[in-house]
């Protein structure tokens, strides 16, 4: 298995270099050469027009025959007895999905007394709801909603499974897609349907959103994606539609359950909940000092929004993890993402610069925040932080 | 207690820029580091051999020169260190990839704790871990903070939207690492010392318990299609004016755009 390039065919137009992550293609005598930091990702095999580069994969085994797997599945995700808002996004992705192969789209629902939030996920658009319920699916554990997953995945063969990239759809989406044996697409940003070939299109950031990838799973099934919250819009529910149940009944040993939930702790005197956010300010060390984070929150209540915060913050100690931004803390994309005193540090720049609106704060023209600023006010977010608060609140009421 | 630390050699993403001509991605002269998740995973892991002593392995997989990361987890207290390296490993996918580091682990025999970094900032799936555990039949725990150890029982504390949940589980288990409260701690002298005499042995496909099909890009489910550079933000607009009238200015664009 490598990649090789046909030099006959290589007319030397050197499409294929910018295609490399890896910077493992150069040009050698007008020839494209793969060097030693090929890792065989196979990205510039569709590249080249001229059919010059081919990736050489060792026969697969006798594939299973994919056709017999039909429709788009959604792993229902619930807290407190409320269905999570991303769950309810990808069921009206998946259902656009589903319309655009001519199947079906099914919510995958486990927990215990659950049935009630079907008429939600009919009235959003699914077709079906699988049901999966009792006192073994009271509270998310990795082994008992991976059985009962890998169970109705064995039994019903659904084409694709979306989940949300939250902790627990990033738990247990791994752990099923290696049960099954099939790829996996983490954190995707865009989902669409390839004319060709009738796959699913899974593009995802990558490099701390330096670059995108699109993924295709071709040979297994069912091809997975988990996705992040706020990509796709929540549908209108409409409720006289109605759907059809599949029930399953599930007998989970106890000791089939490696983990156990002892505890529930809230660290967040307010909401961290920054992935599902619409609005999210948050507070660097432009703030000067913890207290100033008071100030932040207020704006962010005037926009009922989230509380975010860079690393140096917390790592000053002035706002716990949960709030953290960036690399080493959260990815968000909220609509609007406001920066009070945050220098914009290429780390904190990779957890939030898909946001649709960035408003930027900071007394230093020359901060690297105000180059993905869709707005920037250079001024002392004393003054601005607090005069902006009070003119939202004006026209927000 | 045997702990196995994975480790990934990955670029200082944070040191990546794109070519303003091409819109590629300027690769040369960005260092390679230990992937930052990584380096809390092998801190948490000190910390437990610190408390009841042990054996740290810090495990990768990926080139030759990968072995650098793992001379470097050497010198902040690992024990020792496997570098998995074939032309065969290369291209995996996570599904892949996990496989393979499961079948190292499986070789080492009698491991009680596997310790990974919550995600790699290159590739950032987050997928490995749970995945490891899968292949080797054992339970998991993702988005960990603290892990308490008392004999088998583990008591970890797992990342919450407000807060964390505290979770209960038995070795052998794989953990998943989020930043911990305290930094990863530096390297030693004695310990770069060790890291700079340490040849690290390196196994390849031939070592492992392995079908050749089932890694590398051959045992990868998923294929990239396309990469491509995201659409950079236009240059945005700094409004002038002082605080008052800027304020007033961006509330009335927000409006304007319905944006609010």
């Amino acid at each position: 298995m490598s990649v090789k390039i046909i030099s006959e065919e290589c007319v030397g137009c050197e499409m294929c270099i910018e295609s490399c992550p890896f910077g493992a293609i150069v040009m050698k005598d007008d020839k494209a050469v793969i060097t030693d930091d090929c890792t065989s990702c196979g990205a510039c095999e569709s590249v080249c027009n001229f059919s010059a580069i081919v990736v050489e994969r060792e026969k697969a085994e006798e594939p299973e025959d994919i056709s017999s797997y039909k429709g788009v599945w959604v792993f229902i995700e619930h807290r407190d007895g409320h269905i999570r808002n991303v769950s309810m996004e990808l069921v009206g992705e998946g259902r656009k999905l589903a319309e655009e192969l001519g199947e079906e789209v099914s919510a995958v629902l486990i927990g215990d007394n659950v049935a009630g939030m079907s008429k939600d996920l009919f009235a959003s658009g699914a077709d079906n709801v699988y049901l999966a319920e009792g006192s073994a699916f009271k509270n998310y554990t990795t082994d008992a909603y991976t059985i009962a997953f890998t169970h109705l995945i064995r039994k019903y063969r659904p084409s694709v499974i979306l989940l949300g990239a939250t902790n627990d759809g990033r738990d247990l989406g791994p752990r099923v897609a290696a049960r099954v044996k099939t790829g996996l697409t983490a954190d995707c940003t865009s989902l669409a349907i390839d004319p060709d070939t009738r796959l699913v299109a899974w593009t995802r950031p990558a490099f701390g959103g330096n670059i995108m990838a699109t993924i295709f799973c071709p040979n297994h099934r069912p091809q997975m994606g988990t996705v992040r919250p706020k990509v796709f819009k929540k549908p209108e529910p409409d409720y006289s539609r109605t759907g059809k149940t599949i029930r399953e009944e599930l007998a989970i040993k106890a000791e089939d359950i490696r983990t156990k939930l002892i505890d529930v702790v809230k660290v967040c005197s307010v909401s961290c909940n920054l992935e599902d956010a619409v609005f999210i300010v948050s507070g660097g060390r432009g703030l000067g000092k913890p207290e100033g984070f008071r100030m932040v929150e207020e704006l962010a209540q005037v926009l009922k929004g989230t509380v975010g915060s860079s690393r140096a913050a917390v790592d000053a100690g002035w706002m716990p993890y949960p709030h953290q931004v960036g690399q080493t803390g959260k990815t968000v994309a909220p609509k609007i993402y406001i920066a009070c005193g945050i220098s914009g540090a290429i780390q904190h720049l990779a957890g939030m610069q898909t946001s649709d609106v960035i408003i930027a704060i900071n007394k230093d023209p020359d901060a690297p925040i105000f180059k993905v600023a869709t707005y920037g006010i250079v001024g002392d977010v004393y003054e601005v932080v607090p005069a902006l608060t009070a003119r939202l609140r004006e026209v927000l009421q | 207690m045997e702990i196995v630390v994975c480790v990934k050699q990955v670029p200082d993403t944070t040191e990546v820029k794109i070519d303003p001509v091409t819109n590629t991605l300027i690769r040369e002269g960005v260092p390679s580091i230990v992937n930052p998740f990584d380096k809390y995973a092998l801190e948490m892991a000190l910390q437990l051999k610190d408390k009841h002593g042990g054996r740290i392995t810090a495990l990768s997989m990926g080139p030759p020169q990968a072995a650098n990361a793992l001379k470097e987890c050497i010198a902040m207290g690992a024990d020792q260190a496997i570098l998995l390296s074939d032309r065969a490993f290369a291209g995996g996918d996570t599904l892949a990839t996990s496989y393979t580091l499961s079948a190292a682990v499986r070789k080492m025999g009698n491991v009680d704790l596997i310790i990974c970094g919550k995600q790699a900032i290159d590739g950032d799936t987050a997928q490995v871990g749970p995945e490891m555990a899968e292949h080797l039949g054992i339970g998991q725990i993702t988005y960990v903070s603290n892990i308490e150890v008392d004999g088998e029982r583990v008591i970890a504390d797992r990342e919450q939207d407000e807060g964390y949940d505290v979770i209960e589980a038995r070795l052998p288990l794989v953990v998943s690492i989020i930043k911990l409260p305290t930094d990863p701690r530096l390297p030693t002298v004695k310990g770069t010392a060790r890291a700079y005499r340490t040849e690290i042995p390196v196994w390849t496909a031939a070592d492992l318990d392995i079908d050749v099909k089932d890694v590398g890009l051959n045992g990868s489910p998923t294929l990239v299609k396309r990469i491509f550079t995201p659409q950079r933000r236009g240059q945005g607009e700094i409004i002038e004016g002082d605080s008052k009238n800027a304020v007033d200015l961006l509330v009335d664009k927000l409006m304007q755009a319905k944006i609010i």
